[in-house]
């Protein structure tokens, strides 16, 4: 059985004691929420922290709040937002990204703030230390080389967060708090496209809330691209968020997952679909723009010409949806079930 | 004393079913013992190398550690067939693929032994990696094993019936394909765990989730040099084994070593990448089929050559050579054959034994070649192979003896059951139907080291209390097997499954049974258990005869008792009979045994594919193909297995299910994949993802919906007529699926897995006017070995080579196999 | 430093001193010895160890010993009460959903907590339910059968006494 290397555990009561133990020594904590990414990787070695500051005792953590739009919890587990009525209702790409991820057990026990922050992800990576050993270790962990691409001089692990594309595509924020003061930040910048540094969170900061502005008049959608029904985390994924007026589109954003280390926008297809009706030729050229800017990656499943070629046909299938094409037996084909999860 | 059955053929609870569903079945991991130890190995990090220096003294050092070893304690190789004897428990001086165990710690808890085993030193000196048979063929140095036939190839022999070139040039047409079946591995959701300790005489006792205990219990006293009256091996239920725990494997002879050593229980569970590690799972094969065929579609004969990538170590390999040739002619009526394989070693782990063994490579080939046939000769496929089918009662090019055969009504349901002729090449672009079918085997006809034993023997104990305990060898890994031999007991006497007790695989308590593998428990147990049941139904009749004045001819077992058929109130309860019985012959037992009927296949290389009967399977699969991506679904699946007769229809439908699921995981996802690091910067060769989570299974949401039937005609080899199932229904799936792919969207995938990139890369070709396939472009040059010729029986052949340098100066001549060759040639031989 | 823990497991309150390292899935089959619940990777990536964790299907291999103080565990050997197997355990006895056994506990933990919140699910929503369930026997439909005749066995009042 693989087993956990030894570690010390705390448990705040408090995101304020929370953020004070982390400050102890930010460089080899780590925060545990629920467990289903950082408990892998320390089995595996990827993340050996000699503290783990176990966050499910803080219940302020765990609150869903009607504001303006919807402030959630970063503990907020998966589940619950599958479950939550209003994000079925008014965040539909939200939904469906939440949904998919994993599998339910593991949507029981992972939180929205975990799959934001979730470590990016690699085949060179994401294997035991022993495995690690085998090809003398790769640059993101205990190594020099990113063996995805031999001559790249930055790790390219990948994203692989189903949520933050649709969450930034809903132009939600994050609260980050320290022992030194509180900042919001929009979600896309907590981001950045480096699988070692992906995010730009410090080491003494812990990811709170998640605030999404309110949902008037904006249609999204999410779509996904993986092996199997459950399980996999994505190889390919877009969140498509419009605002329309009638039938012509006012705003609009576009973020491709799992296709960089960061979540992707797409700013040029967005600022082309402002203003105009979604026809069969708009949403070619701006699946188009999609393709160009993905660049994935060997470091997970599917080859990644293959994975590049899907993009287009993923982008066309958001947009057609939000549309308002009947898109049910194509998402249930690639999804490999008709997302049933709210009961 | 025909009677209506109670038991067989009606679907009830397994015996074991409430075990399993309450969490009480003992499973190897499950068993904790006082004063146990617990074991970790450390495994190379290297794909080949010396081993020069190991330094263990800092794990021996750690707190709570009891013992180290390394490759020094375990001097003597052992293997599962005679022929490859080439392992060792730890490896003493070479190591040949990342996960070969080097070392092990014994200490008082996992975590203890966890840490002190990544203290050990080891000095590596690397040789050259060998990452695919291509490296192997080209590179007979260094030499991954100092045995084989030549270099780095294991295995080739080339067997040829009749003259193939001459039946293929006087074809109308000639089709010449090749094909790749990638491997993939097991991937049982228990991981293999072993427990070992000193009985308190002294003996050494082994629980292990291991498919052949008395294969394990040969090994483990090969190795350790203890005479095997003096281990008793038992294998705990398995955890699913699918061929994956029939080898012996390293950590158990190290777990059974240390366990002698220190006096005291030593576990070891390995985690999910050591599986991947043991593997012994599907080899990736590269086949090319060269066909010789009339105008309305009969076989004229067929040249088949395979290459396997064996990895690093002998394991079944021989054989799975041997099977990648042996079912094509079992199949369909195929009058000329020739068969060339090639094993080659590799630094990767070792290939051997998945459901299916050595055979769905090239079934694939050759189904999918035969809907290229249909397609050019514009046949219906079902039809081509209706026309094709092997007869029944008859004996092989490759002389198989074949007995009955259901194909032809597993065709026909299919193909009525799918609405196959409204939809084949009728569907509109995207979706797609296809056929395939196959045989296996119901029982390899040879045991591994030849004898003249039974293949597996049962004892029944019956005493007063009316109680019944059969003890037999046979190893429950789920397929239902303690079932098969209590409902067969329990049929016999006349009583309930119940009053039946089962104690199985426990070499100290059981008579042998080879094992679970090669689909042989159900007919080879079935049979010996019939036979041991009768035997203890005749002494009980004679006691009950003789005491109630009832003639013995008369005597119905059934309801729980023995009565007169002529006048059913008169007679005595099961329990009562037995105490007659036993007052009249003393303590009762019985035994029985079974030991396949002789092959006549008498060449080298015949020993491989002879089976008392061979089980057929049609299945028809429909797909949906995104023709933008390749994005493949498969929605249903018909599939018809000739079973025999089904003696637990719930378990029979489970083992069809079942073969369904692990086909569709085959076709659609499952590889095991290897990285080899940029070879100007490392040696690394690597498993590309050891984890359950990137080693992709279907889930539940990726099984499509499955319509299953049964067809029941009883073969006279057969417990109640019954063949198996366990292995033949995974079999025509993937070809079906690649079929079906093929009617939807206009392109061959001959290469397994069929992915999604294959199908839009073969798209691609298409509209680019190229070739519409994806697959391998050719087969390699291979010194073949001289052919072994075997003149068919249907021209007068013995079952010996005609150039075997051992053969008798004069032909003695089968009589039986004569007539038969005689009959075939009549009908068959145009 | 071992770690003292108090849980409520399959309604009795238990008590063990245990390697703080432990996950729950080691507490459970390791310190208070309930063997049925099932490893497969011990990475939440095959569903085998599944446990009810304050009524929540979860997986141990994930949960760390710390975080299980106080709280309520249900294992596979806590679905028979008072000698009464529950209709699920009947049902995949009965009807072939139990092969290996091996994947079975974790799958009736993932079933029950479904049936607990939703007494009449379809078969499209028990897949769904239980896509975080590995199994290699069966091929998945025997199981999807005997959840949906647990259903009505369930319906019929064949509950368990409590």
């Amino acid at each position: 059985m693989m087993r956990l290397p030894s570690y010390r555990y705390r448990a705040p009561k408090t995101v304020q004691d929370a953020a004070a133990w982390l400050a102890e020594s930010p460089g080899d904590t780590m925060l545990l929420a629920g467990g289903t990414d950082l408990i892998p990787n320390m089995k595996r070695r990827q993340q050996v922290p000699s503290t783990v500051v176990g966050l499910r005792g803080i219940t302020e953590l765990s609150r869903t709040d009607d504001r303006d739009g919807l402030e959630i919890g970063a503990g907020v587990t998966l589940t619950s937002l599958v479950h939550d009525e209003r994000v079925h209702a008014r965040y539909l790409g939200l939904w469906q990204a939440v949904g998919q991820i994993a599998t339910p057990l593991l949507r029981n026990m992972g939180t929205i703030g975990g799959n934001i922050c979730l470590d990016t992800r690699c085949t060179y990576y994401d294997q035991s230390f022993e495995w690690r050993q085998a090809i003398n270790f790769c640059m993101k962990k205990d190594g020099d080389t990113c063996w995805v691409a031999t001559s790249s001089d930055k790790c390219l692990a990948v994203s692989s967060t189903d949520a933050a594309p649709a969450l930034i595509a809903l132009g939600a924020t994050v609260r980050l708090v320290s022992a030194t003061g509180t900042r919001e930040v929009a979600l896309t910048d907590l981001y950045a496209n480096d699988g070692m540094h992906y995010l730009t969170r410090r080491s003494d900061e812990i990811l709170t809330t998640v605030t999404l502005p309110k949902a008037d008049g904006w249609r999204t959608t999410y779509w996904k691209l993986r092996r199997r029904g459950s399980f996999d985390f994505p190889v390919a994924a877009v969140a498509a968020a419009a605002r329309f007026d009638g039938d012509r589109i006012v705003e609009a954003r576009i973020v491709l997952g799992a296709v960089a280390s960061r979540p992707l926008e797409v700013p040029a297809a967005a600022a082309r679909l402002a203003g105009q009706p979604l026809t069969d030729d708009l949403i070619a050229s701006v699946a188009d723009d999609a393709y160009t800017l993905a660049k994935p990656m060997d470091n997970t499943d599917f080859e990644l010409v293959w994975r590049k070629k899907t993009v287009r046909s993923l982008v066309t299938s958001a947009l057609r949806e939000l549309r308002g094409d009947d898109m049910r037996a194509a998402r249930t084909k690639l999804a490999r079930h008709p997302l049933l999860v709210i009961s | 004393m025909t009677r209506p059955r109670n038991v067989i053929g009606k679907p009830r609870r397994r015996v074991d079913g409430r075990a399993k569903v309450t969490g009480q079945t003992k499973f190897a991991d499950d068993i904790i013992l006082p004063r146990m130890l617990h074991c970790k190995l450390l495994r190379s990090t290297v794909p080949h190398a010396k081993i020069v220096r190991i330094d263990t003294s800092k794990a021996a050092a750690v707190d709570g550690v009891s013992l180290v070893l390394t490759g020094e304690s375990f001097p003597i190789p052992y293997g599962i067939l005679p022929v490859s004897h080439d392992e060792h428990a730890l490896c003493p001086d070479v190591v040949r693929f990342v996960g070969d165990p080097v070392a092990a710690v014994v200490a008082r808890d996992e975590a203890t032994a966890d840490r002190a085993v990544r203290l050990i030193e080891v000095e590596y000196e690397t040789l050259r990696t060998f990452a695919s048979p291509a490296d192997s063929l080209a590179y007979p140095e260094p030499r991954i094993h100092d045995y084989g036939d030549f270099g780095n190839v294991h295995k080739a022999v080339a067997l040829q019936f009749g003259d193939v070139d001459a039946a293929i040039a006087g074809a109308d047409h000639v089709f010449d394909d090749t094909f790749f079946f990638e491997g993939n591995t097991h991937l049982p959701i228990e991981q293999h765990a072993t427990v070992a300790t000193k009985d308190p005489d002294g003996k050494l006792v082994v629980y292990s989730s291991t498919q052949t205990p008395h294969y394990l219990h040969r090994a483990l006293s090969k190795a350790l040099a203890i005479p095997a009256a003096h281990i008793r091996v038992v294998a705990t239920p398995n955890g699913g084994g699918f061929g994956g725990k029939s080898d012996p494997f390293n950590h158990e002879v190290v777990v059974a070593h240390a366990a002698m050593r220190l006096d005291r229980p030593v576990k070891i569970a390995l985690t999910r990448e050591e599986v991947f590690y043991c593997h012994r799972g599907r080899h990736p094969v590269l086949m090319r089929f060269r066909a010789g065929v009339t105008n309305d579609g009969r076989v004229t004969g067929l040249d088949l050559q395979t290459l396997l990538d064996g990895g690093a170590y002998g394991s079944y390999g021989v054989a799975s050579t041997f099977y990648t040739g042996a079912l094509q002619t079992v199949t369909y009526d195929i009058p000329t054959y020739r068969f060339r394989g090639c094993r080659v070693f590799t630094n990767k782990p070792p290939c051997g034994p998945k459901r299916g063994h050595g055979t769905p490579q090239s079934r694939f080939g050759q189904e999918v070649q035969l809907d290229k046939i249909a397609e050019k000769l514009v046949i219906d496929p079902a039809d081509l192979r209706l026309n094709i089918v092997q007869p029944p009662d008859s004996l092989t090019a490759n002389f198989l003896r074949v007995g009955t055969i259901g194909l032809a009504d597993c065709i026909t349901k299919v193909v009525e059951r799918s609405g196959w002729r409204d939809k084949y090449r009728k569907l509109p672009h995207g979706r797609g139907v296809g056929l395939a079918c196959s045989s296996y085997l119901s029982g390899a006809g040879l045991p591994i080291n030849w004898n003249d034993l039974p293949h597996s023997g049962v004892q029944l104990k019956l005493d007063r209390s009316g109680g019944v305990t059969v003890f037999c060898g046979a190893t429950e890994i789920g397929q239902g097997s303690d079932d098969v031999l209590v409902g067969i007991v329990a049929e016999v006497l006349g009583i309930e499954p119940f009053d039946v007790r089962a104690v199985t695989g426990d070499t100290d308590l059981t008579p042998v049974d080879l094992g679970s593998y090669s689909s042989r428990v159900t007919l080879m147990m079935g049979n010996a258990a019939i036979q041991a049941a009768e035997r203890a139904r005749e002494l009980i009749a004679e006691g009950v005869s003789a005491k109630l004045d009832i003639p013995k001819s008369r005597l119905v077992f059934a309801d729980r008792r023995v009565f007169d058929s002529e006048d059913p109130g008169k007679g005595t309860s099961f329990r009562e009979a037995v105490c007659m019985a036993e007052a009249k012959f003393g303590t009762l037992g019985t035994t029985g045994s079974y030991t396949p009927p002789k092959s006549p296949a008498k060449f080298k290389g015949g020993g491989v594919g002879p089976s008392p009967t061979y089980s057929y399977t049609a299945c028809v699969v429909e797909v949906d193909v995104d023709p933008e991506t390749g994005w493949v679904t498969v929605p249903r699946v018909w599939i018809a297995h000739d079973i025999g007769c089904a003696l637990n229809p719930v378990l029979v439908r489970g083992q069809v299910e079942g073969g369904v699921y692990m086909g569709i995981g085959e076709a659609l996802m499952e590889e095991q994949a290897f990285r080899r690091l940029p070879a100007k910067l490392s040696h690394a060769l690597v498993h590309k993802f050891p984890s359950i989570l990137e080693y992709k299974s279907p889930t539940f949401l990726d099984m499509p919906e499955v319509f299953t039937d049964l067809i029941e005609h009883p073969d006279p080899a057969g417990p109640f007529g019954a063949k198996e199932v366990g292995q033949g229904p995974l079999l025509p799936i993937m070809p079906a699926v690649a079929n079906a792919v093929y009617d939807a969207v206009g392109v061959r995938i001959d290469s397994i897995p069929v992915t999604p990139e294959k199908i839009l890369r073969a798209l691609e070709a298409k509209a680019a006017g190229k070739a519409p396939r994806s697959g391998p472009a050719s087969f390699p040059e291979i010194p073949w070995p001289e052919t072994l010729h075997v003149t068919p029986p249907w021209a007068g052949g013995d079952g010996r080579a005609d150039n075997d340098p051992k053969r008798p100066t004069h032909r003695k001549v089968d009589a039986g196999i004569e007539a038969k060759a005689a009959g075939m040639t009549k009908e068959a031989r145009s | 430093m071992k770690l003292r823990l108090n849980l409520s497991v399959n309604g009795e309150p238990a008590e063990a001193l245990v390697d703080p390292d432990k996950t729950l899935l080691e507490v459970l089959r390791e310190d208070l010895q309930l063997t049925g619940t099932k490893h497969g990777c011990e990475l939440g990536e095959c569903g085998a160890c599944a446990v009810l964790l304050d009524d929540q299907p979860v997986l141990s291999c994930l949960v760390v010993s710390h975080e299980c103080e106080g709280r309520s565990v249900v294992t596979v050997e806590g679905l028979t009460v008072d000698g009464r197997l529950h209709p699920l355990q009947e049902c995949f006895a009965d009807l072939g959903a139990s092969q290996c056994g091996y994947c079975t506990p974790g799958i009736l933990i993932a079933a029950k907590a479904l049936l607990d919140r939703d007494p009449n699910p379809s078969r499209d929503l028990i897949r769904e339910a239980l896509s975080g369930n590995l199994c290699r026997c069966t091929g998945y439909q025997q199981i999807l059968d005997a959840v949906q005749a647990s259903i009505v066995r369930l319906g019929e009042g064949g509950e368990q006494k409590k």
